[in-house]
């Protein structure tokens, strides 16, 4: 553990390079996402396409789509842009699907009773569908959090620094200690956006815990 | 480039021999059905003990969420330096490699396995019971029938994971189709690396639909609406692949 002395500030600047290359897709993915589950949702005729659609998205091995994706956008290789868009790719494929079932795990008569109060169809699902709808929605984020913070580390085989280059860096070395500092780290960062989003979902969710307060 | 693409994989000389891309494609498929075989063998045995007692759920449910977020070339490497020295010949590569596979695919068979044990309908299990079944002829014959589509579509997301991450064994200097991927990348050859890529892309779907198949056919009729009227679940939808099942670590 000497060498995580002597390097932690590095760690600690490539923690910050992995937090923001799987962090901003998350919230990229679940902005695409949204409205994506809400057509599968609302129209039922699409919830198989747009299901199985995105769900193929996810079989692209992130190596591949790592390649791929400069040579389709005409971005460097080297660019981070290329991790960027592939993570929000992969939020996308596994958010819809959540989405979509979020929202349609809303009761109809909730629905029915909004629309009965006057709320029009877009007040209706800011102020009622969507809120219901966080408990499965974040359960859906939880998982591609996890996913998202263990594939970020792939990019360092395109040369994309973050935790994932202390694998590299220890392998070509023989060195153990920073492949186990970064295991360790990744899965302390995992850790670190599931219990965001448990908070964040225990913020926008008071009425759950009331609920389990008066029982 | 798709033309670029295209011609590499026209090229003949592509496709032979010891290197070629069906040689990959085999080795491939070796690495992936056999870390697969072996996940399942430790996992649909404990999913199913899990899911019947509801004995140990609290702890594997966290260690599955801990073991999602070790990242696969990470403990590749780990495990090669620890393994490897210890090893000899073919196994040295072959052991840390299977390992990492072996971990990556546990998680979604192991969760798909007890949550569908524990989704059986409880009327289901109450008539074995009235029935006079035992605690195992309860396991054997109602709630691994019943559980088998979410079992078949935690193994069809694991197959997908093992598939897309068998590519990283390319990085200690396995075969595979990843071969294609890390040595174009090395010589700066990008149609075979976009090549390699398409490859794996296109096993990786033609293997999920094999096991769609196979899910088709051994999966009960009477769970998938196909047969007389029942209510459809969600082996109906085709991809049945429950969003908590499904993590990708390549």
């Amino acid at each position: 553990m000497t060498w995580l002395r002597g390097h932690f500030f590095d760690v600690l600047s490539l923690a910050g390079q992995h937090i923001y290359l799987a962090g901003v897709p998350l919230v990229l993915g679940l902005l695409i996402a949204l409205p994506l589950g809400w057509l599968a949702c609302r129209y039922r005729v699409l919830y198989p396409f747009l299901i199985i659609g995105t769900g193929l998205l996810y079989t692209i091995p992130s190596l591949a789509l790592f390649i791929m994706l400069p040579l389709l956008l005409g971005t460097r290789i080297l660019d981070p842009i290329n991790v960027l868009i592939a993570m929000t790719i992969y939020t996308v494929a596994l958010l819809v699907r959540t989405v979509a079932d979020g929202l349609g795990s809303v009761p109809d008569v909730v629905n029915q009773a909004a629309t009965a109060m006057g709320y029009k169809r877009v007040r209706r699902f800011m102020s009622v569908e969507l809120p219901l709808a966080v408990p499965v929605i974040s359960a859906g984020l939880r998982v591609a959090a996890v996913s998202n913070v263990s594939i970020v580390s792939v990019a360092t085989l395109i040369g994309v620094s973050q935790l994932g280059s202390l694998f590299i860096d220890g392998f070509n070395r023989a060195f153990m200690d920073p492949i186990l500092v970064g295991v360790v780290a990744c899965v302390l960062l995992a850790l670190l956006f599931d219990l965001a989003i448990l908070g964040g979902t225990r913020l926008l969710t008071p009425w759950q815990r009331a609920g389990k307060a008066s029982s | 480039m798709i033309s670029r693409i295209l011609a590499w994989l026209a090229d003949g000389a592509h496709w032979q021999g010891d290197d070629g891309i069906l040689r990959r494609v085999v080795e491939h498929l070796e690495y992936s059905v056999t870390a697969l075989l072996i996940a399942a063998l430790i996992a649909i045995p404990l999913g199913l003990y899990i899911g019947h007692t509801g004995r140990g759920r609290f702890l594997v449910v966290n260690a599955l969420g801990a073991a999602r977020a070790i990242p696969s070339l990470g403990l590749l490497f780990l495990a090669f330096l620890w393994l490897g020295p210890k090893l000899s010949g073919d196994i040295a590569f072959l052991a840390p490699a299977g390992l990492v596979l072996v971990v990556l695919a546990i998680p979604p068979i192991l969760s798909g396995t007890y949550a569908g044990v524990e989704g059986v309908d409880p009327a289901a299990r109450d008539a074995a019971v009235g029935m006079g079944m035992r605690g195992t002829e309860v396991l054997c014959h109602v709630e691994l029938p019943c559980a088998l589509p979410l079992i078949l579509s935690g193994t069809r997301s694991a197959m997908l994971q093992v598939i897309a991450t068998a590519t990283i064994a390319a990085v200690v200097g396995l075969g595979g189709l990843g071969r294609f991927l890390i040595d174009g990348l090395a010589v700066r050859d990008t149609p075979q690396t976009a090549s390699g890529a398409v490859l794996v892309a296109i096993l990786a779907l033609l293997v999920d639909m094999a096991l769609a198949l196979v899910q088709r056919l051994v999966v009960s009729p009477g769970l998938t609406g196909r047969y007389g009227k029942v209510s459809p679940t969600d082996a109906e939808t085709g991809t049945a692949i429950p969003a908590s099942a499904l993590q990708q670590s390549v």
